[in-house]
């Protein structure tokens, strides 16, 4: 199974004890962005996953400890922010001018 | 074979669609996508409903592909269009097995489904239904696909490509980050494997790079275009995007996708891996 789940949505059933989970959501003019592409890429610039937002323009990732960049791309425009990471829940927000 | 034998413009796809003798077909591993709306007249399959053994892990046969290919409306001289979300790994994965199958005439949309979108192109939601055909299969050509032993007797001789990105080629994520970090394999890549990420092929729009920067990417990564080349990734369909860039789109002889990928290399007993 490699397509993205559902995004968004309770974290119910997440093991935060283990899991480095990278969440948020994307944002233009005031309002959550649905259906953006976001990407997450590794401390190299390297691509390691990409989502689809949720009609609540969120997104969520499962990676490791560490720097990572998001990089949202959609058709009002795009968005880049570094985050770094640890073991449990990280939450942003990606926004778009 | 050259690139547009084997792959369409989103702006060609729009001006063909109903078009007879061609059949536009999505797959997704969700397929709530193709629900939310769809090119105009695609039918869909999903990854894995559709095309993979109910019980054991593998391909449907035969039969069974003969089957959902008739029920899709699909015939043996149709042209099949293919595209997909998740960058066209699932659309790749379809043409290989369509390949394997011995489909004639099977392309890709480039970009899939997310350069359609960010296009902002025309979606449909009426619900698609073509008379059903009887298809006929040829048997699986496994001139295009790798098995285990294969594998390891590919390591030191062959081109064995891991196009996972290079956190799960090191072992730091056993699995593509969208997804729970919980599974049951070893981390880490089949010895002698170059790091050569899918992603590396496409722009951030989906489409695939050119075929001189696809060559150029191929060659300074230490490709030996001597030497008989098994791509892999997790489950097999992101190396399914690779195969389709080496054998279709470079024309490359002898590429194989070993679709069993880490999944299956990572749980083996007493292989080599390495990290």
């Amino acid at each position: 199974m490699c397509g993205a789940p559902k995004q968004g949505g309770a974290l119910a059933g997440i093991d935060l004890s283990t899991q480095t989970v990278i969440q948020g959501s994307v944002w233009h003019d005031g309002a959550p962005v649905a259906g953006a592409y976001v990407r997450l890429l590794d401390a190299t610039d390297e691509f390691t996953a990409e989502v689809v937002t949720s009609p609540e323009g969120e997104f969520r990732f499962f990676a490791a400890p560490g720097e990572w960049t998001l990089r949202s791309l959609s058709p009002v425009g795009r968005a880049e922010r570094r985050i770094a990471a640890d073991v449990g829940l990280n939450e942003t927000t990606l926004a778009i001018d | 074979m050259s690139r547009t034998d084997v792959l369409v413009t989103a702006d060609w796809a729009q001006e063909h669609l109903g078009d007879a003798g061609l059949v536009f077909v999505e797959v997704d591993e969700d397929t709530s996508a193709y629900d939310g709306g769809h090119l105009e007249g695609a039918v869909k399959l999903d990854w894995k409903t559709d095309l993979q053994d109910p019980l054991r892990r593998d391909f449907v046969n035969k039969p069974a592909f003969e089957a959902l290919l008739s029920a899709k409306g699909i015939s043996n001289d149709d042209t099949v269009v293919l595209y997909g979300g998740n960058n066209n790994w699932f659309a790749a994965y379809a043409y290989w097995y369509f390949k394997l199958y011995g489909h004639g005439d099977v392309k890709l949309i480039d970009g899939g489904r997310k350069k359609w979108e960010l296009d902002g192109r025309p979606l449909s939601k009426d619900i698609v239904q073509r008379p059903a055909t009887t298809y006929q299969a040829s048997e699986p050509d496994l001139s295009i696909r790798a098995f285990r032993d294969e594998v390891v007797a590919a390591i030191g001789n062959k081109n064995l490509i891991d196009v996972r990105s290079p956190d799960e080629f090191s072992g730091k994520i056993l699995a593509p980050a969208h997804l729970p970090q919980e599974m049951a394999q070893k981390g880490g890549h089949v010895p002698t494997a170059m790091n050569i990420p899918w992603s590396k092929a496409a722009n951030e729009d989906g489409t695939f790079k050119s075929d001189a920067d696809l060559a150029k990417l191929y060659d300074e990564q230490g490709f030996d275009e001597s030497k008989a080349t098994i791509a892999y990734c997790r489950i097999g369909e992101r190396s399914s995007h690779t195969w389709f860039v080496l054998r279709e789109l470079l024309g490359k002889s002898d590429v194989k996708n070993y679709d069993g990928s880490w999944v299956e290399y990572g749980s083996l007993v007493g292989v080599p891996i390495e990290k």
